[in-house]
């Protein structure tokens, strides 16, 4: 793989990082604040539906989510399983694609 | 050198890493299937637990980031030691939380 290519994944993952910070952030909170009492799909729903603003929020999430994780995986391939080379890149993409399509079945879930 | 806690902050960002990927694809299906029906399961005292562990891996995470973030942008490395003990603080904190609001 190229210099700049690996410059531009760690610059990936730092700006994703940046992002993911404040997203967990907020989610922390939500989170703490949402199980008080007992989690409920109404309560959560109630929140969510039809607000274009945490529809926004998740998406941002999510996108974010999918830049950091694959690039995360794909240090712990190479340092801690000695997997490297194009067979690794194709798993962590095809779980990039994964995790993509789960979370804005997940976003939409909660917004429609 | 693991001793160090430097080597334990990194052990824990790794670990707790790996735990929130593998942890993600089950999440976002839950929430896309599972909100329509009941969530009575949720309050069975193992997923309660496992709960809990994965919101202190993510506030783990999220420590150990900020602590990576400002090694490789801050200029004050002298302060390694104190800012593991910040990620370790910030995990600690959420946790204590969540275990109050549970």
């Amino acid at each position: 793989m190229s210099y700049r290519t690996q410059a531009a994944l760690w610059l990936a993952q730092r700006a994703s990082a940046a992002v993911l910070a404040l997203c967990v952030a907020v989610h922390l909170f939500t989170i703490i604040y949402a199980v008080r009492g007992g989690l409920s799909a109404a309560e959560i729903l109630e929140r969510t539906r039809g607000n274009v603003g945490w529809f926004a929020f998740y998406s941002l999430f999510v996108l974010a989510v999918v830049i950091h994780v694959p690039i995360g995986l794909r240090s712990v391939c190479m340092e801690w399983l000695r997997w490297r080379g194009r067979s690794r890149d194709l798993v962590l993409l095809a779980f990039a694609a994964l995790l993509a399509w789960a979370g804005m079945r997940a976003v939409l879930a909660i917004y429609i | 050198m693991r001793q160090h806690a430097s080597y334990w902050a990194f052990v824990v960002h790794r670990v707790s890493g790996i735990a929130l990927a593998l942890f993600l694809p089950l999440h976002f299906w839950t929430l896309a299937s599972a909100l329509s029906g009941s969530l009575a399961w949720t309050e069975a005292p193992l997923v309660k637990l496992g709960e809990w562990l994965i919101v202190v891996a993510l506030a783990a995470h999220l420590g150990g980031g900020l602590r990576v973030l400002a090694l490789e942008f801050l200029p004050w490395r002298g302060w390694q030691k104190s800012l593991a003990a910040g990620a370790a603080a910030l995990a600690l904190g959420v946790g204590l939380a969540l275990a109050l609001a549970l």
